[in-house]
């Protein structure tokens, strides 16, 4: 540790755990500081090469943002569900499942919209509930407990689609919501006030109807930022947040100073199924239905957003803060590809050598903060 | 990827003006239009779109973009559209995979002023609905109850639909037309075949072993005929089927040569690539837009028409 050994000894001899390291040092081992320096890299890069395309104009960006955003909700759950030391692969059927128990019920049962809403939070919550209960008891790998549930999650969603609906697409859930609350909560726009003001002061682009080119924030955008901002205080500020990193770091050691950590890996479980089932609720709201290939793949997305964001595969390590940068860098250059008009056929090529860059980046600039770790 | 660029940024440079007169100003070359899909990587029957969308931007001297989201879903392709808005090309060719999901998005480029073409997936109604100028493609539901008629004539009493794309609901009104035109009831007949071809041909497998009184098959594209014309010459029934199909590709040629497959449902998908892209570019030109929509099939390829088709398939066919 570079602090001055003359302080030290004058005082009282502290616990090096105790020991107050400067700011900079602080600020330079925490996981996102990887990430943050890729999300910079890939802005610089999308500057140069996507300038004058429309992407950072008022509609390009809400574009990339909207995909920021449903990663970030995804990605939080499983950046904290990673940190405790667990995967979970369950996630994109997980989307799709809960989509369709928000239509199936709506739509052919008849229920009011509202109950359909909670009745799938409530599904989704057991199934994870069950997730981590399966894992925490059997105590095999939550990648093949998961792998299993997203086999069985994407099943049933066929299955119990053609079974009640007789389609894989459930659409006009928006005829039956009517003005109900759930439709605005999900799927509305905040500060359309602001955004006219913006384009009546030329600030962002008008459409020839007189409308401004962006009509406001998306509901899913204030959903990532709120749930990004509570995942963080907890995993960072609270008890909780401790047990997450014991859990994850030392199952074991944990269990011995008296954390429950069944009761943890649970809990985040069910988190990463919650935040799938609001990313499932934004979509279905926005689009008025569902599908029975709806999230396929985006738990990978998910993961690799967490560890693009330093959560280490082994647990017991990252932030997220980390998730959210890991989101946006996954989410720009997603889009960003697009904006630059690079040929289709190579679209998952670059997609993937992106990726590779920014992750060594980040890679690079935490071993140099850190001195390897 | 730099010269591409190059020219991209050449493009968008030279449209300027064109963006701020929201397309007012009549225009010389390089237009730039985008091609949005619903069609996931594996889905090799776009590669003839994406060939006529070539020959198109060269005969018309402008630069098209193809996007699909890679793994089919389609609320992907929807912020696919958005993207494709924010970049304000000249005009924009889409699919309506499903008209809920892609509603706003399309509506949003059309409210921004972007002449928009739909193609291939969707109804010429739908179409309309959006405010889209005009519908290049095949009614779905009526190719599938023409196939069902020529099936019903040549005797066929039972059948399976080998749907390899059942989360597209076009692909579901095609089994239902089949069904209609034959004046069977769908019920169990459609099987859920997924992408992958060695699960195309066991499921195929598995459901004629266990329905023996199948005389009919419907295929909807070369997905789910290739492994099935491939079962068919492993256990030697090549006969025993009236074996029709969406679409072509080499094997599915060789199929219609080799009498395993009876026809096949030609919906021309060249012409759904190239008309749009040389519409949208007299559009953006002179201002002239045909008033109708159009239909590219369906059209059936037998016997006696394939030699000239299988030169082409895969290709241009």
């Amino acid at each position: 540790m570079a602090e001055d050994p003359t302080v030290a000894t004058v005082a009282q001899p502290l616990d090096e755990r105790l020991q107050r390291q400067s700011g900079l040092r602080r600020l330079l081992s925490r996981p996102e500081l990887g990430a943050i320096a890729g999300t910079v890299l890939v802005f610089l890069f999308f500057g140069a090469t996507a300038h004058g395309t429309g992407m950072f104009a008022a509609d390009g960006i809400l574009n990339w943002m909207t995909v920021t955003a449903q990663l970030t909700i995804i990605a939080t759950g499983a950046a904290l569900l990673m940190v405790g030391g667990e995967f979970d692969l369950s996630v994109g059927s997980m989307i799709g499942f809960a989509g369709m128990m928000i239509a199936i019920p709506t739509v052919y049962f008849g229920w009011p919209i509202e109950i359909s809403v909670i009745f799938a939070f409530c599904g989704a919550l057991l199934i994870g509930f069950l997730n981590g209960l399966v894992v925490v008891r059997t105590r095999l790998p939550s990648f093949i407990v998961t792998l299993a549930s997203l086999y069985i999650l994407r099943g049933m969603t066929i299955a119990l689609s053609i079974l009640f609906a007789n389609r894989t697409i459930v659409s006009g859930v928006k005829n039956f919501a009517g003005d109900s609350f759930v439709v605005p909560l999900f799927s509305g726009k905040a500060f359309p006030g602001l955004f006219i003001w913006l384009a009546d002061a030329g600030i962002i682009g008008k459409l020839p109807n007189g409308q401004p080119s962006v009509q406001g924030v998306p509901a899913m955008v204030i959903w990532a930022f709120a749930i990004a901002l509570i995942g963080h205080i907890v995993l960072s500020r609270t008890r909780f947040g401790n047990w997450i990193f014991a859990a994850g770091g030392d199952a074991n050691a944990a269990r011995n100073v008296g954390v429950p950590v069944a009761r943890v890996k649970i809990v985040l479980f069910m988190v990463t199924a919650f935040c799938a089932t609001v990313y499932a609720t934004c979509q279905v709201m926005e689009f008025g239905s569902a599908a029975a290939d709806r999230g396929v793949l985006k738990e990978f997305e998910a993961i690799i957003a967490a560890v693009i964001g330093g959560c280490l595969l082994t647990g017991g390590y990252g932030s997220v803060v980390g998730a959210f940068f890991g989101a946006l860098i996954f989410g720009v250059v997603q889009m960003g590809i697009l904006f630059t008009g690079a040929p289709n056929d190579w679209f998952q090529v670059f997609l993937g050598l992106m990726l590779l860059t920014a992750v060594l980046f980040n890679n690079y600039i935490r071993r140099r903060a850190t001195g390897e770790r | 990827m730099g010269t591409q660029l190059k020219k991209l940024l050449a493009a968008a440079i030279a449209t300027l003006p064109l963006i701020a007169g929201y397309g007012t100003i009549a225009h010389a070359e390089g237009e730039h239009f985008v091609f949005v899909s619903h069609a996931p990587d594996t889905d090799s029957w776009w590669n003839v779109i994406k060939n006529a969308l070539k020959n198109a931007a060269a005969d018309t001297k402008t630069t098209v973009d193809y996007r699909n989201p890679p793994s089919g879903d389609i609320a992907d392709m929807a912020r696919i559209i958005q993207q494709a808005t924010a970049t304000n090309p000249d005009g924009i060719i889409t699919t309506i995979a499903d008209f809920n999901v892609l509603q706003s998005a399309i509506q949003g480029a059309i409210a921004k002023g972007i002449p928009v073409i739909t193609v291939n997936s969707g109804t010429a109604e739908q179409s309309k609905q959006l405010g889209a100028l005009m519908h290049i493609g095949q009614p779905e539901y009526d190719a599938g109850k023409g196939a069902g008629e020529r099936a019903k004539a040549a005797g066929v009493t039972d059948f399976v639909c080998v749907n390899h794309y059942i989360t597209n609901a076009a692909s579901v009104e095609r089994c239902q037309g089949y069904a209609d035109g034959l004046g069977v009831p769908l019920g169990d007949h459609m099987v859920d075949s997924t992408q992958d071809p060695t699960q195309v041909y066991n499921k195929v497998k598995a459901y004629l072993t266990s329905h023996t009184g199948t005389n009919g098959i419907l295929t909807l594209g070369p997905n789910s005929a290739e492994p099935t014309i491939k079962l068919l010459r492993d256990t030697g029934e090549t006969s025993k089927y009236n074996f029709i199909t969406f679409d072509l590709s080499a094997s599915i040629s060789k199929g219609i040569k080799d009498g395993i497959v009876e026809s096949a449902i030609d919906q021309q998908p060249y012409l759904q690539g190239y008309l749009p892209v040389v519409l949208l570019t007299q559009y953006v030109r002179y201002g002239v837009m045909p008033a109708n929509n159009i239909n590219t099939g369906p059209g059936f390829v037998t016997k006696d028409n394939i030699e000239m088709v299988e030169k082409l398939a895969g290709e241009y066919r």
